[in-house]
């Protein structure tokens, strides 16, 4: 029973965070402006792995957590480097 | 799925209850990231997803893995730690970048890379020069 209200529990968690992506993707197909795509760019990253840590919850892998971690560190990279970009017109000075 | 039946019964409920109430103020950010006006405003909706979203995830991971496996596990404040430290970062750079870029359209030269003088401090000398 408790198992049940868990495993719904984990598929709605699954579903908005689907949700969520698409609304950032959206975001980012259609922002005015480049910080605006940047900004839904993060906000996919931070979705993602947030839909990665609920998968492995679902599945009982420890493995997807090593893959939140990297999509993480990389949506820290990119969005960096893209603000980086931005305000000066080249990443590295 | 037999390691969602080993959890005790309370134990269930906080993991289903933190996991529904993360990804539903997720899910919020997102929606506040389509339906407000302004990029400065845009840029508070999904923080909801990075503070929240992720503290709560986080916290029903541990404790669900921390209860099926019988032993403490705690790797997951590795990336509640990092996502607390590189968030203000991100976000901090982006909306320079914007104020920068919002500050150089009014000044009449949208989407123009603006120059980068070596000798004064960047922010000042871009200020400092009328455009035509």
């Amino acid at each position: 029973m408790t198992a049940d209200i868990l495993r719904f529990a984990l598929g709605y968690a699954q579903i908005a965070l689907i949700l969520a992506l698409a609304l950032a993707c959206w975001r980012m197909l259609r922002g005015p402006r480049a910080q605006d795509r940047v900004l839904g760019l993060d906000t996919m990253y931070i979705n993602a792995m947030l839909l990665f840590l609920v998968i492995g919850m679902g599945n009982g892998n420890v493995f997807f957590f090593e893959g939140a971690l990297v999509i993480a560190v990389l949506g820290f990279v990119t969005t960096v480097c893209a603000a980086k970009f931005l305000m000066r017109g080249e990443v590295i000075e | 799925m037999t390691h969602l039946e080993q959890l005790p019964p309370w134990a269930a409920i906080i993991v289903a209850l933190f996991v529904a109430i993360g990804a539903t103020l997720t899910l919020l950010g997102g929606v506040g990231l389509v339906r407000l006006k302004s990029f400065y405003q845009r840029l508070h909706a999904p923080t909801l997803g990075y503070s929240y979203g992720t503290l709560l995830i986080i916290l029903a991971s541990m404790l669900l893995f921390s209860l099926s496996e019988k032993r403490p596990v705690v790797h997951e404040l590795m990336i509640g730690i990092f996502i607390m430290i590189t968030t203000p970062i991100t976000l901090l750079m982006l909306g320079r970048a914007a104020l920068r870029r919002d500050r150089d359209r009014k000044l009449g030269h949208d989407e123009v890379v603006p120059p980068r003088n070596r000798a004064e401090p960047p922010t000042e000398a871009e200020t400092e020069d009328p455009q035509p």
